[in-house]
């Protein structure tokens, strides 16, 4: 089976300051693959590379064995749906509206939604479980509701590889529980590859396969959990204090930072004197 | 199932249709009113064909009023797709021709090509062109890098262009004394009243191509909403489609100010209205921009005749009372 992603040597710099510095890595079809590290680390650059939005000055990209070089815009929407970070909120459709907005990729420029096109975004909204909010403009959603929009709006767009950048960052626990649940379940289900940049470490030790953390656009560990949620690499990364132990639900680290009170409790991860 | 599942096309047509019966019934409201006095039956013989073409009726309609109704018709029309385009590429609800600045450009490259000698086609119709691109440019160019405060930046952008260009207007009519511009002041505020066959066809070849190419572009459009990752990440060349729409927009907005100098706020009105009622798919949108912004500048145009029995009045001073209303409501409304 070919990669769903296999990237080599990545380079990217905004005007001149370098964000991306020779990634090389590869994702597997079917994998939970979540991209991890500090603010400014390039997680979301490398997630608009993956999703085609930008494109590397140089190193090569692989989308389920397509060159990026060599796929149209259109191909490469029909392999990879994106979920924003921030889903706007002031646009005037309604969910049913936005959600068969994915079908976009699939249909020409005068051609309209057949019965299939609204079969599948019937079928999205109710795997999002935003079904019932069918009619409902986008400005009455609250935040989680507006995030599983534009989750089952990915679904309709039928690609193999759904990016998702920080998908639970401004939602209530039970909201980031659902949204990672809901991935999980596609996954499952569809064979879906899911990459998903998060700032939640012990929500992704839970569910990824593998992790990738960065930092300054470079990899600093790839694997699994327990292989890269360690201790020296977390507190070298981050630049901070943290516990590291183990989770009581399944066999993957838990991480937990320590303020500044509590440093003479963490014989693990005190200050060297 | 829900209400989205009715099928476009029936309801594109059945749009289209209503637009249509109003855009005749305003047209034909346009032909039997005007100054001179005469019987509904006389005006009804001659729109039939059936009268003498030479009388004096017959050129009063035929040379004077129908030109005029449609040259409001197509002028309505270009505005308010114009306006439709620009809320939609810019994403924002206030974006407008007139407000942008786009027509104000026009007019002093028209009024260059005037000053010049050149004919209204092509020369002043170019010249009017780059003016139009060139003002896009500069309010581009100062709104963009600001996201945050974008929609104000946008307008008071607008707002600076167009007073760059009634001043270098001013200054253009202050410094020659050509016998050419005497028509000008009036044109500046609109003015339908210079309307001949000749010059309507020439207009009609520009901007009906153009609606023609903004309809095809009309899902893209829908795609833009979402904003511009989320259109690239659908698929959309979305530099090559915004620089075709805008271009595409611009070009039919200074046509239409070659003919008629500044008409205001028509594409602020007129996609808003009709938003309001059709929703926000420009599938449906464009076409009844076409038909519906046609129909409301007849009408205008026909209160201006009317309130002025004896004398004109511009066009653009009855969309102005009745958009900038309309805007300080919107503008109003966006802040909260």
């Amino acid at each position: 089976m070919k990669p769903a992603a296999v990237f080599q040597n990545l380079h990217l710099a905004y005007g001149d300051r370098p964000v991306l510095n020779g990634l090389s890595f590869a994702v597997e079809q079917g994998e939970f693959f979540i991209i991890i590290g500090p603010n400014g680390s390039g997680k979301t650059t490398l997630l608009k590379v993956i999703a085609g939005i930008v494109k590397p000055q140089r190193g090569a990209g692989q989308i389920l064995g397509h060159a990026l070089s060599h796929s149209s815009r259109r191909q490469l929407a029909r392999q990879v749906a994106l979920v924003p970070q921030q889903p706007p909120s002031d646009i005037p459709f309604s969910v049913a509206e936005v959600v068969l907005l994915g079908r976009s990729p699939h249909l020409g420029l005068l051609s309209l939604e057949r019965r299939k096109d609204f079969t599948l975004a019937e079928q999205a909204m109710a795997f999002a479980k935003v079904d019932h909010l069918a009619g409902r403009k986008l400005d009455q959603l609250s935040a989680g509701e507006r995030q599983r929009v534009f989750i089952a709006r990915a679904i309709c767009q039928q690609a193999r590889i759904i990016a998702l950048d920080e998908p639970t960052a401004s939602l209530d626990l039970a909201y980031q529980t659902h949204i990672m649940d809901l991935m999980e379940k596609l996954r499952k289900q569809e064979g879906i590859t899911v990459i998903m940049v998060s700032h939640d470490l012990n929500l992704a030790a839970m569910y990824a396969d593998r992790l990738l953390l960065m930092k300054q656009g470079t990899i600093i560990n790839l694997g699994t959990p327990a292989v890269v949620l360690n201790f020296e690499a977390l507190e070298r990364t981050y630049g901070c204090v943290l516990l590291v132990d183990r989770n009581p639900l399944k066999d993957v680290p838990r991480v937990t930072q320590v303020p500044k009170g509590f440093l003479h409790k963490t014989p693990r991860s005190g200050p060297e004197p | 199932m829900p209400p989205y599942s009715i099928s476009l096309l029936k309801r594109l047509l059945t749009v289209s249709a209503l637009l249509a019966l109003l855009l005749l019934i305003t047209a034909f409201a346009g032909v039997i009113t005007g100054s001179t006095d005469q019987s509904f039956q006389a005006i009804l013989v001659q729109l039939l064909g059936k009268g003498v073409p030479t009388s004096t009726l017959g050129e009063i309609i035929w040379r004077i009023r129908l030109p005029r109704v449609i040259l409001a018709a197509l002028v309505g029309a270009t505005l308010s797709v114009g306006g439709l385009v620009f809320q939609a590429l810019l994403r924002n609800p206030l974006a407008e021709p007139y407000i942008l600045g786009i027509s104000g450009g026009s007019a002093v490259g028209a009024i260059i090509g005037i000053l010049l000698g050149l004919s209204r086609f092509p020369g002043g119709a170019l010249l009017a062109f780059c003016g139009s691109m060139g003002t896009l440019l500069l309010v581009l160019l100062i709104v963009s890098g600001r996201a945050a405060t974008r929609k104000d930046s946008l307008i008071l952008g607008g707002v600076m262009v167009n007073a760059l260009c009634s001043s270098v207007i001013m200054f253009l009519l202050s410094v020659t004394q050509n016998s050419r511009l005497h028509s000008i002041l009036f044109w500046l505020m609109g003015d339908l009243s210079l309307s001949d066959p000749h010059q309507l066809l020439l207009l009609s070849s520009i901007v009906l191509p153009c609606f023609g190419l903004i309809f095809i572009l009309a899902r893209p459009m829908n795609l833009l909403l979402l904003g511009e990752e989320m259109a690239l990440n659908m698929g959309l060349p979305v530099r090559l489609i915004s620089l075709v729409l805008l271009s595409t927009a611009s070009l039919m907005v200074s046509a239409t100010v070659c003919c008629t100098g500044l008409v205001g706020f028509v594409g602020l009105v007129m996609p808003h209205l009709l938003r309001l009622w059709l929703g926000p798919d420009h599938r449906v949108l464009v076409p009844a921009c076409v038909l519906g912004g046609g129909a409301y500048l007849i009408l205008c145009d026909l209160v201006a005749r009317l309130l002025a029995a004896q004398s004109e009045m511009p066009v653009g001073v009855i969309t102005a009372l009745i958009g900038a209303p309309l805007f300080i409501f919107l503008l109003k409304r966006a802040k909260s």
